[in-house]
């Protein structure tokens, strides 16, 4: 039955690329809000390099919190309206083993191509080479977090009026941790704190909570969302 | 005793809101047997399915599966069930087949699928437009789609609501004529229809019985 | 849910719970206890308040301005507390479907949140004269923050969602989420505060308390308790008659005042 369970999560992984694939506009969207909020705080607080470096970490980080953000409404959105979520409800197999297929395709969608795109827009801001490795690596660590807690709200909110808004105000304060812990390790190796490594590891271990509780509690609501 | 059912419900009751929409109600079903579920609009009737199948959650009752109760039995009672709602659940950006390949991964346990992909397609009509993207398909097109998914996936019981809907006088008469082979195969079938449909042996449920009368 | 009540302890709590948690009993035992709790609140809060304002010395450093702590304090405490409450009763309500528990769990949100908003203005408060400015981002002052988005968004989503089953279903889920959330939010924000303002003055860490400061707050926190309970017990009892509005026994009720 394993077999069956973990050949049904990749059915669930691959479909969901397949499908955003097809409708690539909507993962653009979060990417291109990302470098059009970053690029933003240059012209909003002058182009001084000393000024934008101290803020660099801090924007970097905002920035890819409001992007995931934006992404979270097209998690289920979609699906919830044709029914396809639904019908996920009654697969003989885990809810939570599927929708955590469905968020780690979610993280390939938005997260990765974010912490991808940033060593760009590091250089833009005045960011010290020495940090852009840390940069990157806060983000492929955080990223998943963003993805998995976000994933309660987005199916706490299907079908609800003002959904989209919503979110975000549900959202936001559960990711405080992650934004702390992640600009704290980039301003850390760019020169402005201690040690970036001791900042990573405590991400890596709210990771590791939230891995365990996060897909059961978002296939809970999916179920509250459904009833 | 009730339990010698293949399907067997007792004294449930559901509720939307906080309001009672029935309470107290009992049927049995054993193979071969379907059940045409009636009622005027608002009684619950797609509440009733959907508590049935596992979707949503009854304020009371006893719902079993060959003598076990359906909540404790979780997934397992899930590999038996078919359901189909309004919603068609098909894909808009998957192709017809996509979307049916995909429903035999995600649903079928092991590799018992009933009836291929394109010998599926062919039964409902849409072999032509196996290829298709689904967004591009017609209203009924996506229902027989649906209904499709009751072929490629070998479930006992069927649970259906409003099946008719959207399809054309011969898809009417080809899906009863289905649900009427799934049947004689031994197969459990549950319909909600507003549509009058020919189907032997078919009984019919007044869910109005188990409705308190609101003022 | 079977595999909660596969323990046969939890289960039988639970049948008694369904027994005496029945909104029509609880509305009539909840009217009787008002009263008392309404008393014993305004006893506590004469007794705090004077212990408080005259009986307690003024502090050596900062004169009387030090006396809203015996405000700030038993609110910040309460609006954690109320918070786990809240969640204590919306994890009830929805693993074992007692609307009662829904109930408390709703009332309890604005309450909290006012809790949270006091903290938050009498800390601003208390921050003038300490720090020369109204705002500081103080580690307690910064997860009262967090913590009142978190109340707002609870209160959000039960407003938006119509069906008060799914609502209470929805929002207790979140709460149970905030609940998990909370120690690491904390956590977080201290580790942040300690990063950027390694030796400063905080409202936290009080240089030392006498006793004659403690007392009164001690006897502010339950006087800020019992008005939490009291108004728990008004709030739900309201809740439980627009909840219960269809049955007879509130027809009677609202028929027999007109």
């Amino acid at each position: 039955m394993k077999g069956g369970l973990l050949s049904a999560m990749a059915a669930v992984f691959t479909r969901e690329l397949l499908v955003f694939w097809r409708r690539s506009t909507e993962v653009m969207t979060a990417l291109v809000f990302f470098v059009i909020v970053t690029t933003l705080f240059p012209l909003a607080v002058g182009p001084e390099r000393h000024e934008l470096m101290l803020m660099a970490p801090g924007v970097l980080w905002v920035a890819a919190l409001l992007a995931t953000t934006l992404s979270l409404n097209h998690l289920f959105a979609s699906d919830y309206q044709d029914g396809s979520l639904e019908q996920l409800l009654v697969s003989p197999y885990p809810l939570s083993a599927l929708v955590f297929a469905k968020i780690a395709a979610h993280w390939v969608l938005t997260g990765l191509p974010l912490a991808l795109l940033s060593p760009l827009l590091a250089v833009q801001m005045a960011l010290p080479t020495k940090a852009i490795g840390t940069l990157v690596g806060s983000l492929l660590l955080g990223t998943p977090i963003l993805s998995l807690i976000g994933a309660v709200p987005a199916a706490l909110t299907l079908g609800v009026r003002g959904g989209g808004v919503l979110v975000s105000l549900l959202v936001l304060p559960l990711y405080t941790p992650v934004l702390i812990f992640g600009a704290e390790a980039v301003a850390a190796s760019a020169g402005q704190g201690f040690a970036s490594v001791a900042h990573l590891s405590l991400l890596g271990a709210f990771l590791a909570v939230v891995v365990s509780f996060a897909p059961w509690a978002s296939s809970a609501a999916l179920r509250v969302s459904l009833d | 005793m009730t339990s010698h059912s293949l399907f067997s419900v007792r004294g449930l009751a559901c509720a939307r809101g906080d309001r009672t929409l029935f309470a107290g109600l009992s049927l049995q079903l054993d193979a071969g047997e379907a059940i045409h579920v009636r009622g005027p609009n608002g009684l619950g009737k797609t509440t009733l399915l959907r508590a049935l199948c596992g979707l949503s959650r009854p304020l009371r009752g006893d719902v079993r599966w060959r003598g076990e109760r359906t909540s404790d039995l979780a997934e397992e009672f899930a590999a038996e069930v078919a359901y189909v709602g309004h919603l068609n659940g098909v894909q808009g950006e998957l192709t017809a087949a996509e979307n049916l390949e995909r429903a035999i991964r995600v649903f079928a346990r092991g590799p018992d699928a009933a009836l291929g992909v394109a010998a599926a397609l062919d039964r409902v009509g849409l072999a032509r437009l196996a290829g298709k993207p689904a967004r591009h398909l017609s209203q009924g097109q996506k229902r027989r789609l649906a209904l499709a998914r009751l072929l490629v996936l070998r479930r006992p019981l069927w649970i259906l609501d409003e099946p008719f809907t959207a399809l054309d006088v011969a898809a009417v008469a080809s899906l009863s004529s289905l649900i009427g082979e799934h049947m004689a195969g031994g197969g459990l079938a549950l319909i909600v229809s507003h549509q009058a449909f020919e189907l032997p042996g078919i009984r019919d449920f007044d869910l109005a019985q188990f409705c308190k009368v609101r003022s | 849910m079977g595999e909660f009540g596969g323990f046969a302890g939890v289960s039988r709590l639970i049948k008694f719970i369904h027994k005496y948690g029945a909104p029509k009993r609880f509305y009539r035992l909840a009217g009787r206890l008002v009263p008392w709790f309404a008393g014993v609140t305004a006893l506590l809060f004469v007794v705090g308040l004077y212990l408080g304002l005259y009986w307690a010395p003024p502090d050596y450093q900062q004169g009387d301005a030090y006396r809203i702590m015996f405000v700030h304090v038993p609110n910040a405490w309460m609006s954690m507390m109320a918070y786990v409450i809240m969640a204590s009763f919306a994890a009830t309500g929805y693993i074992w479907n007692v609307r009662l528990a829904d109930m408390l769990a709703k009332a309890t949100a604005p309450l909290g949140a006012s809790f949270t908003l006091t903290a938050l203005v009498t800390g601003s408060l208390w921050g003038k004269p300490m720090w020369g400015t109204w705002w500081v981002w103080d580690a307690r002052l910064t997860s009262e923050l967090i913590l009142f988005f978190l109340y707002v968004g609870y209160m959000a989503l039960q407003a938006s969602i119509d069906d008060p089953r799914r609502a209470a279903h929805a929002s207790a889920i979140l709460a149970i989420v905030g609940v998990v959330n909370i120690p690491i939010i904390h956590y977080s924000v201290y580790w942040w505060h300690t990063l950027h303002q390694p030796a400063s003055l905080t409202l936290t860490s009080q240089p030392k308390i006498y006793i004659t400061m403690l007392i009164p707050l001690i006897v502010m926190s339950f006087a800020f308790m019992f008005f939490y309970f009291t108004m728990l017990l008004v709030r739900v009892r309201s809740e439980i008659l627009v909840r219960e509005q269809r049955t007879d026994w509130v027809r009677k009720l609202v028929g027999s005042k007109q």
